[in-house]
């Protein structure tokens, strides 16, 4: 039954890895949390380590079958998530201004996470089957359009803009890394550009204004733009070498208000300055690299796909999250992988690593 | 090309990944060089501004909008006022600071340092409130010893004033300090704690609009706390402006006439249900809730046995007694019982199963018919009309009347009375209807309730020919650069909530027992005749539970908190009626004697103001 060539081909690389990053990101969180007056915050700390666990086994499940099995489920598991989703909408609790989370007995769950992995799948799964040489054609291209979009409402809808931009920007890398016809793309540029003008000026004065500010948050001075000031103040205060882990003085609670989740970068940044941060950045990197080496390795279209899609998912993560911390991207609500603080987006980092082991130990399964 | 799709394999694939794994090294070295530029090059810099956490967010109040009242009279507006905060990690000696403070607002450095730390969890890069409104004697002081000051601060703010103090506040209601519990409600997103929310009347109906929207300053501050520049300003957005109902002249005169006593006036505009005055006796000073109570002066206040915080016309709940009469006249016409014609004798007493029920007058009307009997208040005309409607029908008809509900009018806390039925009785009490009680319903005693507000929209029905209109108490809301604007839910159009149950007839029979109330020699509201002005009018005393009927009609007698509760409604002209009121004084025993010259007061001031005359 078992077989010895998948702890032969087992990729303890990336396995060393995660746990490089998962500690620095700990050891991170711990500063960020610790700062000024700690109290309530402490147990943040805790709550992600047992993440952690929960996620190291949340990894291991994610391996132990063979992928391909996630193929052939890839339409169950997308009916779940969407599933969860509506409920989402109908029965999240309200928090912030908006409806993102599911309380399932003791743990409270952010469905637009998982429901991530769910499209990568099931892209992977049809683009498989449909990709070929000279591209996409426009009547292909429906199919995923729609797989992406029922999600994408749901969480425009919660309101989560930040997820529901980054689902549209994973769906579109992996249908451009599996090519799409020259046509199409002249048919999609046409197409876009009668639609997006025709939507602005459909949307209300407050709703512009709301784009506006979030493709430029110097719009709002005493929010966003305010933030912004405050992250690049932190980041650059670090200079080359930091001003020591847990001496940071910008962290201190008040001026972002998201320091361990979403702006703990600038945390890391005051601390460890250009040094530790350009260590993180480069560990990152090698991250992302060995997720495409996967992907590369694989001999079969899905898991190329798949391991592809994944590893596309996490690069825009980090992106899009650094670069907003630095002030070179919109301030959106996207969590920085293994860093931030927050269940769900751990256990949906551990997931994909999880999914990419498997992917690499079954390399020689060749039918 | 046709058909002839070459389908894609690894190795297709891996040519693809080539490129991905370029794109993704260009990317990550972008991040780099934006991360060497803001640490290495920009580092200087940046560091600096980090070493004070140079810049702060400064909030700039909006100011709240004014209130007017129908003719443009400002009501409310506001004054500035010089808050006075401190930045704790800036204010370094702190004890130092908090010293000399102290000696320049006249205060002691314990009183401060108290104030500091009651707040637990303040930020010591943020502004914190020691003092409002410090005045400008003090504000001079504290500018001239700036530099011995560090991190404390005078800024400019909007601060509500109530011009007339005590007039119309419970109309116009307060401002206070938004509360924990607001705070976790969610009603309020855009506030803090320290923010003033309006708590009561129009402040809080009108809230949303009055309120505005906050702005802001980023600015950047030296080492002391000193601003050195404003990086950037968002201007904050003053809030719409509101045109009441009410006529000042006529709130101050239906105060005035209030004045020494517990009671309610209210005065309506019978052709748009539009409140022309709204005033509730003993008042408040509204100021002294912008500027902090104690908790004494706030125990005082709700302790009063006159109950100050009460606005009577809306919250108060009275039995209505004779003003009752109208219902039943309407329901004895309307259901055929009596006609205009229909003559009782009324020898003084009623003898009803083994009670004997009185009238007020002890020796008698005589023959009365129902235009007389409202004019004279016969209550034994009304026991027999009563008794032959029966209770059910006639509660139905006083809910249709619109007691027993709210008016609607958009103020917090409306009453909504209590119309006995049968069923009512047995579900509360348990106890079956006693046919003698439908007696006392029919005078207006017994269970039921109506507050000065619901008689008051009675009264203008009558008058307007049987329309009841909702209670209105804004004309318009405009912004802040006078542009007028309109909503639904504003409620200031003019909104039918249903009709009186009456005929046509049925109405000039009950307005002609009215006119001759006031109008006859033997009227019980004489006393509201004045030359010039055609007045129609009912009164009304109202027995206080507790006392029972037979025990003594001595008034002078009876103790004051016992004494009954003096009613009057009128509207005039009688003809094309202009203005409708309703007045109870609680135990001001009479409606004749107290209640009847305020209603006749207002009537005329309101009449003979050229305003009205158009």
């Amino acid at each position: 039954m078992f077989d010895r060539r998948l702890i032969k081909f087992f990729d303890w690389g990336l396995l060393g890895l995660t746990f490089l990053i998962g500690f620095l990101g700990l050891a991170i969180l711990y500063s960020a949390v610790m700062a000024g007056d700690p109290g309530p915050q402490k147990i943040l700390c805790i709550k992600q380590l047992i993440w952690y666990s929960a996620g190291l086994i949340v990894m291991v499940l994610s391996f132990l079958f063979n992928y391909k099995l996630l193929g052939k489920w890839a339409y169950a598991i997308y009916l779940i998530c969407i599933i969860l989703l509506i409920a989402v909408l109908f029965f999240g609790t309200y928090a912030g201004g908006a409806r993102r989370w599911l309380i399932l007995g003791p743990v409270s769950v952010q469905p637009s996470e998982i429901v991530k992995i769910a499209v990568i799948i099931i892209l992977a799964r049809y683009y498989s089957k449909h990709a070929h040489t000279s591209g996409l054609t426009l009547r292909e291209l429906v199919t995923p359009l729609i797989f992406t979009l029922i999600p994408f409402v749901l969480i425009v809808n919660q309101p989560d803009l930040g997820t529901a931009i980054l689902l549209i920007l994973i769906a579109g890398s992996m249908t451009v890394f599996v090519k799409i016809e020259k046509r199409s793309y002249i048919y999609i540029t046409a197409f876009c550009s009668i639609l997006i003008p025709a939507i602005w000026f459909l949307l209300k004065e407050y709703q512009k204004q709301r784009i506006l500010t979030f493709l430029n948050p110097d719009l709002d001075p005493l929010g966003a733009g305010y933030h912004i000031i405050q992250s690049k103040i932190a980041v650059g205060s670090g200079m080359i070498f930091g001003k020591g882990f847990l001496q940071g003085t910008q962290n201190m609670l008040d001026f972002l208000p998201e320091q361990h989740t979403d702006f703990i970068f600038s945390v890391l940044a005051e601390e460890w300055g250009f040094v530790g941060s350009l260590v993180v950045l480069l560990f990152f990197l090698l991250l992302v690299v060995r997720g495409l080496t996967i992907a590369y390795g694989c001999r079969d279209t899905f898991g190329t796909i798949l391991a592809g899609g994944i590893t596309i998912f996490i690069f825009w993560q980090i992106v899009i999250n650094i670069g907003m911390v630095m002030g070179l991207m919109p301030v959106v609500g996207v969590p920085l992988p293994f860093i931030s603080y927050g269940g769900s987006s751990i256990i949906t980092v551990m997931i994909c690593i999880g999914i990419l082991m498997n992917i690499s130990m079954r390399r020689f399964l060749v039918e | 090309m046709g058909k002839y799709l070459k389908t894609a394999d690894s190795d297709w694939f891996k040519q693809r990944l080539i490129v991905v794994m370029y794109c993704v090294i260009v990317v990550f070295v972008v991040l780099i060089c934006r991360l060497f530029y803001l640490q290495v090059i920009e580092g200087e810099e940046l560091r600096r501004l980090s070493e004070n956490n140079c810049i702060r967010l400064q909030g700039i109040d909006p100011p709240r909008g004014l209130i007017y009242d129908r003719n443009g009279i400002l009501l409310v507006d506001n004054r500035p006022s010089f808050d006075l905060s401190i930045i704790l990690k800036d204010a370094k000696p702190i004890n130092n600071t908090i010293e000399k403070l102290s000696e320049y607002i006249k205060t002691t450095p314990d009183d401060l340092m108290s104030k500091i730390k009651e707040c637990k969890g303040i930020s010591i890069y943020k502004p914190f409130l020691l003092k409002r409104d410090i005045g400008r004697d003090a504000l001079a002081v504290i500018n001239a010893h700036k530099y011995e000051l560090p991190g404390v601060e005078v800024n400019v703010g909007p601060k509500r004033n109530y011009i007339n103090k005590r007039t119309a506040s419970h109309l116009i209601g307060y401002l206070s300090k938004i509360n924990s519990d607001e705070l976790k409600s969610g009603k309020y997103p855009e506030c803090a704690i320290g923010d003033f929310i309006g708590k009561f009347g129009v402040e809080k109906a009108y809230g949303g609009y009055l309120r505005g929207k906050p702005g802001g300053r980023q600015v950047e501050v030296n080492a002391t706390g000193q601003i050195v520049r404003t990086l950037r300003t968002v201007d904050a957005r003053p809030g719409h402006n509101i045109y009441l109902t009410i006529d000042l002249k006529l709130q101050q005169k239906a105060e005035k006439l209030l004045e020494g006593t517990a009671g309610a006036v209210a005065a309506m505009d019978p052709a748009t249900g539009e409140i022309l005055a709204l005033a509730s006796s003993p008042s408040f000073d509204q100021n002294s809730f912008v500027n902090g109570m104690s908790h004494k002066q706030w125990n005082t206040l709700v302790s009063n046995r006159f109950r100050p915080m009460e606005n009577k016309v809306v919250q108060g709940e009275y039995p209505p007694a004779s003003v009752y009469k109208i219902v039943t006249a309407i329901a004895g016409l309307e259901e055929g019982i009596i006609n205009k014609d229909t003559i009782f004798y009324c020898q003084g007493h009623y003898k009803f199963g083994d009670r004997d029920f009185q009238c007020w007058k002890k020796t008698g009307h005589g023959n009365v018919d129902v235009v007389r009997a409202l004019a004279e208040s016969c209550d034994i005309f009304f026991y027999q009309v009563g008794q032959k409607v029966g209770i059910d029908r006639l509660a139905w008809y006083a809910k249709a009347c619109g007691l027993g509900s709210a008016t609607g009018i958009n103020l917090d806390y409306e009453a909504s009375g209590l119309v006995p039925t049968a069923a009512w009785k047995k579900r509360r009490t348990g106890v079956a209807w006693q046919q003698g009680e439908t007696l006392s319903v029919a005078i207006g005693q017994g269970y039921n309730l109506v507050s000065p507000l619901q008689i008051l929209v009675l009264t203008s029905a009558v008058a307007n020919g049987g329309i009841r209109y909702k209670p209105l108490i804004l004309k318009t809301i405009e912004t802040a650069e006078g542009e007028i604007i309109s909503d639904d839910s504003f409620h200031t159009k003019k909104e039918i909530t249903g009709k009186l149950p009456a005929s046509r007839q049925t109405l000039e029979i009950v307005k002609k027992g009215l006119w001759q109330a006031v109008n006859t020699g033997k009227g019980t509201a004489t006393i509201a005749s004045i030359d010039g002005i055609d007045i129609s009018g009912k009164t009304g005393t109202a027995q206080v539970v507790g006392r029972k009927q037979d025990e003594t009609s001595d008034e002078q007698v009876v103790a004051s908190h016992l004494k009954s509760h003096a009613w009057f409604v009128a509207f005039a002209p009688s003809e094309d009626p202009k203005i409708a009121v309703s007045v109870i004084v609680e135990h001001g025993m009479h409606g004749s004697s107290t209640a009847a010259p305020i209603a006749r007061e207002l009537i005329k001031t309101y009449l003979s103001s050229s305003r009205v005359v158009e």
